[in-house]
C-alpha cells in the first residue's frame, strides 16, 4: 500500500532524452552550435580566399587619407587632410540629416492626410484618399527622379537665379539662405531662452497639478508663447540686436557665402516625406477608427465639446493602435533613404560604400560596416519608440 | 546598386574558385569568355540596339575569344559600373575587366588583380560649356564640377584644385550616364573624366556644339584590362593577345591581307602567324593565334581607327597611342 502510494506521487521515470525540458536545451545547444560554426566557417573561409587572392584586409584604411570631395559636409572635411573615418562620419550625418527632417515632415504631413481623409468633407477626403492611393502605388525610385528632375529642370540657370526677397537666391544649383552670424551679446539672448524654456516647463507641470486637483484651467498656450518667443526676443530688442547675416553672393561661377540647401538634397527630403507620408495617413486613419464610436458619444453625452473630445479622448486611445506601425514607417524611411545613391545625395551608402569601398577596394569590411550602422540606427529608433509605446500603452489597473 | 555590392561581397566570402589557377580551362568547358565591360561608353564598350557590343576594349575581348575559340561572338558581355567593376572580377563574375580602367599601383597591389597592359594612354579633361568663356581649366575657380563616383577621375579632380589651390564643389553620381545627364542639366560647370570619355559623352549631350573641351590634361591615365591574381597562364594570355594585335600592326598584317601573310618568307611574320615556332602553344593557345586574331578583329590600328579614331563618331587623333616607331609610345615585346 505504501509503496504505490509512494509510486503514485513521485514523477513518472522517464528516459533523460525524453525530457522535454532537456530536449528544449538540447535543441537550442544544437542551433547556436550550427550558427556559431557557419559564421566561423564564412569568417575564415573570406579571410583566406582574401589572402590567397591578395585582396587587401582589415580596417587599416579608416586611418588613410580619403582624397575625394564631398558636396555636402556637415562636419569639418577636406580632401587633402581628412581620412576614410572622417568621410564616414559625413556620410552617416548627412543620411541622419535626411532621415531625421524627413521623419518630422512625414509624420506632420501624414497626420494632416490621415485625418483628412476621415474629413466629413467631400472634397477634402477625396483629395486625401487620391493622394494616397496615388503615392503609395508608385516606386519611391521612380518618384525621387522625378522629384530629381522636377527641381532641376523647372528651376533657372544660375545667371538667372530667382531672388527671394530677404536675401535668398534659387537656382538649379540649390537654395542659397542668409546665414545669420551672433555677435558678442547674443549670449544673453541664449540664456533668455534657456531660462524661457525652464520657465514653460515647470509652469506646464504646475497647471497640470492644479488642474487635477481644482479642475482649473491655465493659459498655458499664451503663457508659453511669452516666455519662449517674447521673452528672447525682448532681450534681443534690450542688447540692439547683436545679430548679423551674411548673405550669399552670385560668384563668377557659383554663389557662395550663406546656407546652401542642395537640390540633391531636397529631392530625397521631398521624395522621401511625401511616399512615407502616404503610409503614415494610412497608419493615422486606421488609428481613429479603431477608436470606438461610443467613445466619442460618451464624451458628448458628458458635455465635451467636439475639439476636446479629439484631444483628450480619441487621439489618446488612437496613438495606442499608430505608434507600433508609425515606428516601421519612420524605420522604411531611414533604410529608404539609401537610395539617395540614383540622385547623387552624399549619404553614408553613396560616401561609404560607393567612393570609399571602391577607393580602398575592400568590400568586405565597408559593407559590414554599413550594415552594422543601419541596423543599429533602426534598433535606436525602434527602442525609442518603443519607450514612448510603453509610456501611453494602456495601463491595467 | 548597394544590393549589387553585398551580394558581390558575399560572393567574396563564399566564392571557392575566387583565386583559381585554371580560368583558360573554366572559359573552355563554359564555351564563352565573361568580359567585365564599359556598357555606356561609346569607343570603349557600348551595345547598339541590338544588342552588338562595340569598342575598343569590346574588341580586345572579343581578340581573346578569337584566339581561344577561333570565334570572336563567345564573349558574353557584362556591363559593370566604375564602383563594381574591380568586386565583379575579385569575385569570378568575369574572367577579365576590360573596362577603361586605370593602372594605379593601389589597385594593383591592393585589389587581388594584375594590370596586363595598356590598351589606351588617356588623361583627365574638362568639358564645359562655350557660353561661360572659359579657355582653361585654371579658370574654374569656384566652379561645380560633375564626377562619376569610384574614378580615379574623383581623386584626380580633388589633387588638381588643390594644387592649384582653386575652391571645387564637387557633386558626385554612381555611373557616367547620371553625371552627364545633370552636367546637361545646368547642375554643373563642367563635367570631368578621361579625355577620350569626354570625346564619347560629347555625343550624348542635347547639343554638342555648345561644349568645349578644354585643353589642359591634369592626369597619366594609362588605361588597360586586369585579371584576377593566381592565374599566370590566364595573365600571359591577355597580355600577349594585346602585344600580338600591336606587333601584327608594326608588322602590317591586317584584317585584309592575313592570307597572303600566311605564305610570307619574313621570319618576323613566319612566327607571328605560326608557320614557324610554337609559340601559340607555348601559351596554352594554337599555333595560328594571331591569325585567328587578326583575321577576326584585326590589328591594333585597326581596332583604334574602328571605334575612337577616323573611323569612328569619336574622331580622336592617335596622339600617344601610335606606334613607338611612329611618335607614340605603344609597345609591344617581340613575339619569338
Amino acid at each position: 500500500m505504501s509503496t504505490d502510494l509512494s509510486a503514485g506521487s513521485a514523477p513518472a521515470r522517464v528516459a533523460f532524452y525524453n525530457d522535454p525540458r532537456i530536449r528544449s536545451i538540447g535543441y537550442q545547444i544544437a542551433l547556436c552550435a550550427v550558427i556559431v560554426v557557419l559564421v566561423y566557417g564564412a569568417v575564415t573561409n573570406a579571410i583566406e580566399h582574401l589572402q590567397r587572392a591578395h585582396i587587401a584586409s582589415g580596417f587599416g584604411f579608416w586611418n588613410n587619407n580619403a582624397g575625394f570631395d564631398i558636396g555636402q559636409t556637415l562636419i569639418e572635411y577636406s580632401s587633402q587632410s581628412s581620412t576614410y573615418g572622417r568621410a564616414f562620419w559625413v556620410g552617416l550625418l548627412n543620411t541622419l540629416l535626411v532621415a531625421g527632417i524627413g521623419i518630422v515632415f512625414a509624420t506632420v504631413l501624414g497626420f494632416v492626410i490621415g485625418i483628412s481623409r476621415l474629413s466629413k468633407n467631400w472634397l477634402l477626403s477625396k483629395t486625401a484618399g487620391g493622394y494616397v492611393e496615388t503615392i503609395r502605388n508608385i516606386p519611391l525610385l521612380l518618384q525621387l527622379l522625378f522629384w530629381y528632375n522636377a527641381v532641376l529642370k523647372a528651376l533657372p540657370d544660375m545667371r538667372d537665379s530667382i531672388a527671394v526677397p530677404g536675401g535668398a537666391f534659387l537656382n538649379n544649383r540649390g537654395l542659397f539662405l542668409p546665414l545669420p552670424i551672433f555677435k558678442t551679446g547674443f549670449g544673453a539672448v541664449e540664456i533668455a531662452l534657456v531660462v524661457g524654456v525652464i520657465g514653460f516647463i515647470v509652469f506646464a507641470i504646475w497647471a497640470r497639478k492644479r488642474q487635477e486637483q481644482t479642475g482649473r484651467q491655465a493659459p498655458v498656450v499664451s503663457v508659453s508663447l511669452a516666455l519662449v518667443i517674447a521673452l528672447p526676443l525682448a532681450v534681443l530688442a534690450l542688447e540692439r540686436f547683436p545679430l548679423g547675416f551674411e548673405f550669399p553672393q552670385a560668384g563668377r561661377f557659383n554663389i557662395t557665402g550663406g546656407i546652401e540647401v542642395l537640390p540633391e538634397f531636397a529631392a530625397l527630403l521631398f521624395g522621401l516625406s511625401i511616399y512615407t507620408a502616404a503610409f503614415i495617413a494610412e497608419v493615422v486613419r486606421a488609428g481613429i477608427l479603431a477608436v470606438s464610436s461610443g467613445q466619442v458619444e460618451a464624451a458628448y453625452s458628458l458635455g465635451l465639446r467636439p475639439r476636446p473630445t479629439l484631444r483628450l479622448i480619441v487621439v489618446p486611445q488612437a496613438m495606442r493602435v499608430i505608434i507600433p506601425p508609425l515606428t516601421s514607417q519612420y524605420l522604411n524611411l531611414t533604410k529608404n533613404s539609401t537610395l539617395a545613391v540614383a540622385i547623387g545625395y552624399p549619404d553614408l551608402v553613396q560616401v561609404f560604400t560607393g567612393t570609399v569601398l571602391n577607393q580602398t577596394g575592400q568590400a568586405v569590411e565597408v559593407v559590414a560596416i554599413t550594415m552594422l550602422v543601419y541596423l543599429t540606427i533602426s534598433l535606436v529608433t525602434s527602442l525609442l519608440m518603443n519607450i514612448y509605446n510603453s509610456r501611453i500603452a494602456l495601463v491595467e489597473r | 546598386m548597394k544590393k549589387f555590392a553585398s551580394i558581390l561581397a558575399l560572393a567574396v566570402i563564399f566564392a571557392a574558385q575566387a583565386a583559381s589557377a585554371q580560368t583558360l580551362k573554366t572559359v573552355k568547358d563554359r564555351g564563352s569568355l565573361n568580359c567585365g565591360s564599359n556598357g555606356t561608353l561609346a569607343g570603349f564598350g557600348l551595345p547598339d540596339a541590338q544588342g552588338n557590343w562595340t569598342g575598343l576594349d569590346v574588341d580586345l575581348c572579343r581578340a581573346i575569344a578569337a584566339a581561344i575559340f577561333d570565334d570572336p561572338a563567345k564573349v558574353k558581355f557584362v556591363a559593370l559600373t566604375a564602383k563594381d567593376r574591380f568586386t565583379a572580377l575579385q569575385s569570378g563574375e568575369v574572367d577579365l575587366l576590360a573596362r577603361n580602367t586605370t593602372w594605379t599601383s593601389s589597385r594593383d597591389t591592393s585589389l587581388g588583380l594584375n594590370f596586363t597592359g595598356v590598351n589606351y594612354y588617356d588623361g583627365q579633361g574638362f568639358i564645359v560649356r562655350k557660353a561661360l568663356k572659359v579657355n582653361s581649366a585654371l579658370e574654374l575657380n569656384g566652379a561645380s564640377v560633375c564626377v562619376q563616383q569610384g574614378t580615379t577621375t574623383e581623386l584626380n579632380l580633388a589633387d588638381y584644385f588643390r594644387a592649384n589651390k582653386m575652391q571645387v564643389k564637387t557633386v558626385t553620381f554612381a555611373t557616367s550616364s547620371e553625371s552627364v545627364k545633370a552636367y546637361d542639366a545646368g547642375r554643373c560647370d563642367a563635367y570631368t573624366t578621361d579625355a577620350s570619355g569626354l570625346y564619347g559623352e560629347r555625343l550624348r549631350l542635347a547639343n554638342a556644339a555648345d561644349h568645349i573641351i578644354l585643353p589642359e590634361i591634369i592626369s597619366k591615365e594609362p588605361l588597360g584590362p586586369a585579371v584576377r591574381h593566381g592565374d599566370d597562364q590566364w595573365f600571359d594570355i591577355v597580355k600577349w593577345v594585346h602585344f600580338a594585335m600591336i606587333d601584327a600592326e608594326e608588322l602590317n598584317i591586317t584584317s585584309k591581307n592575313i592570307s597572303e601573310m600566311l605564305k610570307s618568307d619574313n621570319p618576323e611574320i613566319k612566327r607571328m602567324v605560326g608557320t614557324e615556332g610554337n609559340f601559340g602553344e607555348q601559351l596554352g593557345l594554337s599555333k595560328d593565334w594571331v591569325v585567328r586574331i587578326v583575321k577576326h578583329v584585326g590589328n591594333y590600328g585597326e581596332v583604334f581607327e574602328r571605334n575612337v579614331g577616323q573611323g569612328s563618331l569619336l574622331k580622336i587623333d592617335r596622339g600617344l597611342n601610335r606606334l613607338w616607331n611612329k611618335g607614340g609610345i605603344q609597345y609591344a615585346p617581340p613575339v619569338r
